[in-house]
């Protein structure tokens, strides 16, 4: 059990990046990444934990601070990476719609060359 | 490349990228041990700067270069999906259709949940120093929650009320106000994006300094960023009419 979460990390990172491998939509695809890139999620998340303590917020009116609480570095990084997941989802999706303008389809097995 | 060929690849890659992440995993600390040496530093750092959420810290106070860093890439983005969504010659702009048929209770639903939203919005962005939440959490619900009239309502609805031209420019004025927060952070405090408010008491509303101030500016900048963003993919769903839908038609 003690390294149950960081292998489901993996698990979700590889699953998402098999599902960019077999897609035949281009918008499978990005969702597929946002999949893989849910696994870093995870992971970040995994290592910032520690049983039993509480959160890193003492809220308003505040607890009394202390140490034993969850690591807020990798939960800040977590939100960064959750930001950079959905800009670039969006970014894509955009490239989407323009392929399907140019070339007719949304299947990645059709789009056989690039174009300058 | 064939399909078979691609699985062969990937049953290959993914099984040694597998081997080495479970490899590196298992010499991590136990999953849920007490061993955070960042937490030690990243706590009594917050709390000397009178910050409730640590993570808000973290994020606009100790490491703000990184969400600078971040909300850049934010803003490139948006402007990248309004260069590519941007009407070709070959299409034509057509009028969105009126009407259409609308559940009552998605009506019902829309317009109670609508000013809901938004005050949640604004106060997750607001209390962003203290409990959880912060300038990008309150921007996406801000800006999503506006969607409520579009989903209850309709599209000429949420075209009133969402002046693209004018968030275009509250994007840049978040994102300016940030970058000249850190430069002022240089000057006075002798490091980029350094603390200079007055600290406050801990647990208070305007606590924390900077953090409270820099959450606002991301709140703006994300909010009008999303309404941005979204704009651009309703109205390719909904006004770009391509050659292909014209011939079809």
């Amino acid at each position: 059990m003690t390294y149950y979460a960081y292998i489901v990390a993996v698990f979700v990172l590889l699953t998402g990046v098999f599902g960019i491998v077999r897609s035949r939509n281009l918008i499978h695809t990005v969702v597929c990444l946002s999949v893989a890139q849910s696994g870093t999620y995870v992971l970040l998340l995994a290592v910032g934990y520690q049983r039993g303590v509480s959160p890193p917020v003492f809220g308003s009116p505040p607890v009394k601070p202390s140490t034993s609480v969850t690591d807020p570095l990798v939960q800040a990084l977590t939100l960064t990476d959750i930001v950079v997941s959905a800009t670039v989802t969006a970014l894509l999706l955009a490239i989407a719609v323009q392929v399907h303008k140019r070339h007719g389809t949304v299947d990645p097995n059709e789009l056989v060359a690039l174009e300058g | 490349m064939t399909r078979t060929v691609r699985f062969v690849m990937f049953a290959v890659a993914g099984g040694a990228v597998a081997a080495m992440l479970l490899l590196g995993v298992l010499d991590l600390p136990h999953f849920g041990s007490s061993l955070h040496p960042y937490r030690d530093a990243a706590v009594p750092a917050a709390v000397a700067h009178a910050t409730s959420n640590v993570i808000s810290s973290v994020n606009f106070d100790l490491r703000g270069l990184d969400t600078l860093g971040e909300e850049t890439i934010f803003l490139t983005s948006v402007i990248g999906v309004a260069a590519l969504l941007r009407p070709a010659e070959d299409e034509d702009e057509r009028t969105p259709p009126r009407g259409g048929r609308l559940l009552d209770m998605t009506r019902l639903f829309g317009y109670v949940f609508l000013p809901v939203t938004l005050a949640i919005g604004f106060i997750t962005v607001a209390h962003g120093a203290l409990t959880p939440g912060g300038g990008f959490q309150g921007g996406v619900v801000l800006g999503t929650g506006i969607h409520l009239l579009y989903v209850a309502g309709s599209y000429h609805a949420i075209e009133k009320v969402r002046p693209v031209e004018v968030l275009e420019y509250g994007e840049s004025i978040g994102a300016a106000a940030f970058a000249c927060f850190g430069i002022a952070g240089a000057l006075v405090a002798a490091s980029f994006l350094g603390n200079i408010l007055p600290l406050g008491t801990f647990g208070e509303l305007f606590s924390s300094g900077s953090v409270l101030y820099l959450s606002c500016a991301v709140g703006v900048e994300v909010a009008s960023g999303v309404i941005v963003l979204l704009a651009q993919f309703l109205h390719q769903a909904i006004e770009v009419e391509s050659d292909v839908e014209a011939a079809n038609a």
